[in-house]
């Protein structure tokens, strides 16, 4: 068994926290690049040229790219030859109140009901899986609230299918318009169950923009997807133009013979997103 | 693309009559931030009849929270959040003779009556572009609910301070004509 401390785990977890507010994965800026190319809209066109310009100034200046550092997600591989001694949900923590201290970021996590800010920033949301190896894995996603309030799930009828998946994410981004800061990135959970759908959807927005879906029918199913997301006109902050979404991404699991789970995670287009492994 | 226009805040009514949805501005002067909780605050004491912090007459209200600043900076990134959520509170505020509100994303029909009917403007800054638009903060100061942290009200000295009217006076909406022109399906 290999030994992990604490501290390095939390140490880690700082350390991810600062680097995804302030500076954006080679995957996104260069899908907002290529977007700002083929905007037909001049407005959109200068909307996508601003974002660009902020994600420089960000990684330059060492500034967060967006005021909402979001609450944060991790997804957290554990091996099975690793051996933790503490408890990693309190490790990880202590990294999130350190990283969001030391990096000037927003706390923006408080109590459901009576809206008290925790004052700093935990508890983070963490997923945790076992798998083979002795490395731990840790991907962080910190998730602002103005793209995670305009997701949505749907439990649809078998009987609706694909055409009602389609037209569930479609209505779902309509109705955001320009509220979750386009253009976007849409993750959507297919199957399982209530629960097992959102967090589908969550995951599937850690994929790297512009890589393809491994899966040929879903892949086909994106592509169709974002054509007819941007043919909705919405365009960067909803503003009209033909650049809605800069991806769709799918993943599926299988579900009860009754139900069919739909989510929609929708995600800005500051999609942060870091790993580390230890 | 046509240049933007330079406008002074606070705003005067010759001013928003000139200003048309889709139009670029750079707005230099005093603006106030406030968002969802400083909103509810602003509200009960309308409710208990009492004064609020800073008189809104002609004032523009940003909805911000922005990050801490780090040492020696003036604010640190400050980008706009999503309107919609302070729609409940916003006729009331403009009955009051607020003029122009700066976010992202678009407002109820109530809030578009009242910005007709009072004649007020509402402002769209890029969502996301914080660090970029921080730049053109050039004084921030705490002036009520400092508890409130994130959320308190600020008092900002801006100087072309960039955005975009969304919603004039007239009823021109950027969203619904933008959207229009681009869209491709039935």
């Amino acid at each position: 068994m290999r030994k992990v401390s604490a501290e390095e785990i939390t140490k880690t977890v700082r350390a991810l926290c600062i680097s995804a507010a302030c500076d954006l994965e080679p995957d996104v800026v260069s899908a907002v690049k290529s977007a700002a190319v083929k905007e037909e809209s001049p407005l959109g066109k200068e909307v996508l040229e601003q974002i660009i310009n902020n994600f420089e100034i960000a990684g330059r200046e060492h500034l967060p790219m967006c005021q909402d550092t979001g609450i944060a997600v991790f997804f957290i591989e554990v091996g099975r030859g690793v051996q933790l001694e503490f408890s990693l949900e309190d490790a990880v923590n202590e990294g999130v109140r350190q990283g969001y201290r030391d990096g000037y970021l927003r706390k923006s996590v408080c109590h459901p009901l009576k809206r008290t800010n925790t004052g700093d920033n935990t508890p983070a949301i963490i997923h945790t899986t076992l798998v083979e190896g002795d490395k731990i894995k840790i991907k962080i996603a910190p998730k602002g609230a103005g793209s995670e309030n305009m997701s949505r799930l749907k439990m649809l009828k078998p009987a609706e299918g694909v055409e009602g998946i389609k037209s569930f994410v479609i209505e779902t981004v309509s109705v955001g318009g320009g509220n979750p800061c386009p253009p976007i990135v849409v993750g959507v959970g297919v199957g399982g169950s209530f629960d097992k759908s959102a967090l589908l959807a969550k995951k599937s927005l850690l994929r790297p923009v512009g890589t393809p879906n491994p899966d040929n029918d879903l892949d086909a199913l994106e592509k169709e997807l974002l054509a007819s997301i941007n043919a909705l006109g919405i365009g960067p902050m909803g503003f009209g133009g033909t650049t809605t979404a800069l991806a769709v991404h799918i993943e599926t699991y299988p579900c009860h013979i009754a139900s069919l789970p739909v989510a929609v995670n929708i995600q800005c287009h500051a999609d942060r997103h870091k790993e580390a492994v230890i | 693309m046509s240049e933007p226009i330079k406008i002074a805040a606070p705003l005067t009514e010759d001013v928003i009559e000139k200003l048309r949805a889709g139009d670029k501005v750079l707005i230099t002067g005093v603006i106030y931030t406030a968002r969802d909780a400083a909103h509810k605050r602003l509200i009960a004491l309308l409710d208990e009849g009492k004064a609020l912090p800073f008189d809104i007459k002609g004032q523009f209200i940003y909805y911000v929270g922005p990050t801490p600043a780090k040492p020696g900076a003036i604010i640190g990134s400050a980008g706009p959040t999503t309107s919609g959520r302070m729609d409940a509170y916003t006729p009331r505020l403009i009955e009051l003779g607020l003029k122009g509100m700066i976010g992202k994303g678009q407002r109820s029909k109530e809030v578009l009556d009242a910005i007709k009917n009072h004649k007020a403007v509402y402002m769209a800054a890029v969502g996301g572009a914080a660090a970029l638009i921080a730049r053109s903060i050039k004084k921030a100061e705490i002036i009520a609910y400092e508890d409130l942290g994130p959320e308190a009200i600020r008092r900002l000295e801006v100087r072309d301070f960039p955005a975009i009217v969304a919603n004039d006076a007239f009823g021109g909406d950027l969203f619904e004509e933008g959207v229009r022109k681009y869209r491709k399906v039935g």
